[in-house]
Formats: structure tokens, sequence, C-alpha cells
């Protein structure tokens, strides 16, 4: 499950893009801003047709990479090459292929959508008949009704959100990237996305990088997740290859006390894959909860300790980052607000 | 984009929906015509529905007008120049049309994002400044007609004739668009609202120190060294040849002239903010 990259492309395909070449496909990739390292050494491939979710908490360099790969930042140092043409150098190419809505909503608040969307179809050269049924398309398929004559000052943030995905859409984008989408957003908003999301990936076969601090979110989407943690992908794989690398079970016990000594007490049991201190809770991986909780609560007893709650439950990616990471993606991680 | 390069094009795509959709790609760059004229567009349309931003544009002038008019003619008048209407009122649209310009705005998109997504469409980068300045020099045109209006009521008439109404026009709004270069620049520099504010200070000196009050003959001491070095005395000088003298090829060369040089020193600095805040992308 390590990161384990194929081969960069060979330079006979260096300038052509070709439909079989991998949607994305980075390799080093580093950015700096003077002597902080946002992105490390980024290797990444995400092949065509996948939804790739890239978690990381905020500071990660998720952004950062993103920001590389829609050539919105020149990388530092390294290559990408996405929809088959190099960040750096087919830079037009890249941006005829690739959508991308960033973290907040990009909108003109002076114009109407309608309008927003028409300057973006003329931008990318849509003939006039294409572009209009194109943009019909977007009004109905984003929701955004009779408000999209309406200036976008008037909109709500999930208004400006969906409209904001539609202006990434209107070129019919190969590989779109999606910079947190549903950050904000309330719970049917962000079911709206998700639909939109599946959609474009089964009905239109694009390519999506969705960067996310939500586990809840990569699991539901993404055929891969990456994790992005200090400016590295950390680790790589199907979200359940991911949980069982962590184990079959999770045992998560609440003490209050000395949490060292208890630490210390459940790693050295043979039967604990892994252990992390997390605030007050022991997170545990075990093969089997059932039969470990016993011995957990056992070797806990005589610790100058209390236990407060000791729970078993299916490993999730909050777990595979935390065992990654050392620390956990967040209190929000995982929630649907 | 060059259509031999399209991969649609020398890969046969395989018989899916997904490759058929590829294959029809339509998206392509528009060029930089067809880019100028979209961002001129928006451009021209937020400051229809925001003229708030225009409105010191038109008060301004007429406030200039009305005292200096008000205030001077009669000093003028002794002083020999007899028609101090017809003198003032190439002040009056270098101060309607000086400092006019989308950097505002184009601060706001870069705090909104909105430039951003701009930058990633084929956009013409060239496009996102000359389509702002095209949009400029409809609104500084378009600002001369009330100075025009103000002046045919204070009695003034053009020496020049109908031809040479819009010579006037063609110069203030050539001279209007020249001057956007600094707010460009700084506000791509700075990407701050505040900032390109204070770029109007620039526009006091070189409105002040030069023929704005009486004529160059009655300029002493400093004042007429720097009035001479002053790109503003031959702006004013080349508008108020149209307006009193007819047509004089000296003048209106030397206003042009002057037009071209800060032009390319202003023009020049927005484009080198423009290469600045596009470096490392």
């Amino acid at each position: 499950m390590s990161v384990s990259p194929p081969s960069l492309a060979p330079a006979s395909r260096a300038r052509l893009g070709t439909h079989t070449s991998p949607a994305i496909e980075a390799r080093g990739l580093r950015r700096t801003f003077g002597p902080t390292v946002a992105v490390e050494a980024l290797d990444l491939t995400v092949e065509r047709g996948e939804i790739y979710g890239f978690l990381g908490p905020n500071g990660a360099g998720k952004s950062t990479s993103v920001r590389m790969l829609c050539t919105l930042l020149r990388p530092t140092s390294g290559h990408a090459r996405v929809a088959g043409f190099d960040v750096v150098h087919d830079t037009t190419q890249v941006r005829l292929r690739v959508g991308v809505a960033l973290q907040e909503a990009a909108l003109d608040a002076g114009q109407s959508g309608r309008e927003l969307l028409e300057l973006q179809a003329r931008l990318f050269a849509l003939p006039g008949s294409l572009a209009r049924r194109r943009i019909a398309e977007l009004i109905e398929l984003v929701d955004l009704g009779d408000a999209i004559d309406r200036r976008v000052g008037t909109y709500s943030g999930g208004m400006r959100r969906r409209l904001d995905l539609a202006l990434a859409l209107v070129h019919e984008p190969e590989v779109i990237f999606l910079d947190e989408p549903t950050t904000g957003l309330d719970p049917v908003s962000r079911r709206q996305v998700w639909t939109e999301v599946r959609r474009l990936n089964e009905h239109d076969g694009v390519t999506i990088f969705l960067t996310t601090q939500y586990l809840e979110e990569a699991d539901a989407l993404a055929g891969r997740v990456g994790i992005i943690s200090g400016g590295q992908l950390v680790v790589e794989g199907t979200p359940d290859e991911l949980k069982r690398s962590v184990g079959r079970d999770v045992v998560v016990v609440t003490i209050d006390g000395e949490m060292a000594a208890a630490h210390e007490a459940l790693r050295a049991l043979d039967i604990v894959e892994h252990c992390e201190a997390v605030g007050d809770e022991l997170v545990a991986a075990v093969a089997s909860g059932p039969a470990a909780v016993p011995r957990i609560a056992s070797a806990l007893d005589g610790l100058p300790l209390t236990i407060r709650e000791i729970s078993v439950r299916r490993p999730s990616l909050d777990d595979v980052f935390l065992e990654v990471t050392g620390a956990r993606l967040g209190a929000s991680a995982g929630a649907v607000r | 984009m060059n259509a031999s390069l399209d991969p649609a094009i020398v890969m046969p795509a395989p018989a899916t929906d997904v490759a058929d959709r590829l294959s029809r790609r339509e998206a392509r760059r528009a060029g930089l015509l067809r880019d100028l004229i979209v961002v001129a567009r928006r451009a021209v349309r937020q400051v229809v529905r925001e003229p708030a931003a225009i409105i010191p544009a038109l008060v301004i002038p007429v406030f200039f007008f009305v005292v200096n008019v008000g205030a001077l003619q009669k000093l003028a008048g002794a002083a020999g120049t007899t028609d101090y209407a017809a003198f003032q009122l190439p002040v009056a649209v270098i101060s309607a049309v000086t400092g006019v310009s989308r950097a505002n705005a184009l601060v706001t998109d870069i705090a909104t994002g909105y430039f951003e997504r701009l930058l990633l469409t084929p956009v013409n980068r060239l496009a996102l400044l000359l389509g702002l300045m095209v949009a400029d020099l409809v609104v500084v045109a378009a600002l001369c007609l009330p100075v025009l209006v103000l002046g045919a009521l204070a009695g003034v008439s053009f020496a020049t004739g109908p031809a040479g109404i819009l010579a006037f026009v063609a110069v203030a709004a050539a001279w209007g668009v020249a001057y956007t270069g600094f707010p460009y620049a700084i506000a791509l520099r700075t990407g701050s609202a505040a900032a390109v504010a204070s770029s109007f200070i620039l526009f006091f000196p070189l409105l002040f120190l030069t023929t704005a009050f009486v004529p160059k003959a009655a300029l002493s001491g400093w004042l007429a060294t720097v009035s001479d070095l002053n790109p503003m005395t031959y702006v004013l000088a080349a508008l108020r040849s149209i307006v009193s003298d007819g047509w004089q090829a000296g003048p209106l060369l030397q206003g042009v002239a002057a037009i071209g040089i800060v032009g390319t020193i202003s023009i020049t600095l927005a484009f080198l903010a423009l290469r600045g805040r596009l470096a490392g992308r």
C-alpha cells in the first residue's frame, strides 16, 4: 500500500496528449514559498475515469498541489502532466481540458449567473449554438432556475458554489479539480454536489480530482484516496484497502489519568497491531475487537487511571489518517454539517 | 489551437461515449481580439451597473470649471486671455478623464478569485489588461460629453468646427487611457484598493504644476521650468489649440507625443506588473 508510482510516460509522448495517458501524472512535484515547503515531492498517478480523493488537513499542501496541477502555480521543481499535457509547457492545452472549482467560489457579484456562463463559453470559443445549448444544460444541472438571470451578489453560499461548478464545466473538461467543494455547505447542498460529482464521473466519464478534509466525503465518492501530510503523499489506496491496513477492528478507550503509561501498556500487548494516543483517547487497531476488549481492560488495570469508556468499531479513514500522520483530521472530520 | 496537435484527430478514438465526447472537443483559444472584446464588454457592463464609480469624474470637472472661470475670468481678461471659459475647458476635460480606470474592479477580481477563474481559461493574458483599457477608452470618451455640454452652456465654440470636437475628445480620451497604466500597475502589484486610490495623487502635480490656470507666458521662476517638463502642459496646449486657434500641427503633435511618452511609461509599468503577478504561475 506504499506509494509506488508507475514509470513516467516515454519521451516520444512528450508534447502530445493522448486519451490513453493517465489523467494526472505528477513526479517529484515540489513547491516552496520562500523558506516554506508547501509540497515536498508529490508522486501521483490518476487514471482516466477515476474519482481520486486527496485528503489532508488545512495546510497539508492540498490546495498548492491542485494549483500546480491546474496551471495556476508553477512548480518549483518536478513535472506533472494533466490530460496528457505538461502543466508548465503546455498550459493552454491543459486549460482547455481541465475544469476547476477552487475552495472559494470565484465569481463576479455584479454580473448574473448567465452572463458569467456566457463569458466563460466565449473565452473557450464555443460556437454560439453549442454555447447556448451547453449553458441551458448547466442551468438545469446546477438547479439555478430563474436565479440564473439575477446578479450573483444575491445568491446564497450553496447557489454560488453550484454556479462556480457550472463555470468549471462549460467547456466539457476531461479532468475536473474540485478543491474542497463542499466545505461550508449545508447538508442538502453537500449531497447535491456529491450527486453531481458521481453523475459527471459515471455518465460523462470525467476524471475527478477532489480534495477534502471530510473523510466521509472521500469515503463516499472516491475510488482511490491519497493522504497528504506535511506536503507529502503518505499513503494511497482504495478506501477499503486503507481501512483494512489499519486492522479489522478498532478499540477506542477513553480514560482519565496517566495517558503515557496507558499508551505504553497497550503497545506492549501482542494483540494490538498499532496504538495511537489522541487527547484522552487511545485508539488501538486489533484483529478482533470483542476478543481484545477484556485483555485491554486488564492491561490497564492497576494503572493510575479511570476507564470512562471502551468501544469497538470498524476502522474509518480517520483511523488510517491517524495511523499515518499521528493526528486526527479534525473534530469536524467525517461529520456532515 | 493547432488542429494537427489535437489528439482526437491524430489518434483513433476508442468507440466509447467518452472518447466520442472528447473527440468532439469544441473548446479552443478564442484569440486576442475576441478575448479583448469579451473582457471589455464585461468591464463596460460593470461601469453601467455601478455608475457611482464614475460620479467623481462627472462632478470634479464641473466644479473646477465653474470655480476657475468664476474666480479667475476677470483676472485672466486683464492679463490678455479673452475667452477664459475656452481656456478652462481643456482643464475640465482632463480632470474628467484622468484616473478613470477599472483598476478597482481589477482589485476586486483579484480579491474574490475571479481573476484566477479567468486565468484558468485559455484567455490571452494581454487581453486581461488590454480589454480593460479598451473599456476605459469607451468610458473616458463618454465622460467628455458632459464637459462638451458644459462648454456649450458657457458659450465656448470650437475654432476647428465639428471635426475639432472629435479631435478634442480623441486627444482627451487618449490621455485618459495613457494614464490608466499607473492605477493598473498599482492594482496588479499590490492588489489593494487603497493603494489604487492613492494613484490619484499623481494627478495633482501633473495638473497644478502646469498651465492649468494661466498661459505659459504668465508662469515664472521654477513653475515655468517645471511646466516645461510636465507632459500635461503639452496636452493642455494641444486641446486649447483645437478649441481656440484652429488646426495647428505644432501643438497637436507635441500633445500627441506627450501622451505617447506618458502612455508608454504607464502601460509598460502595468504590463510589467501583470507579468510579475503571473510569474510563478
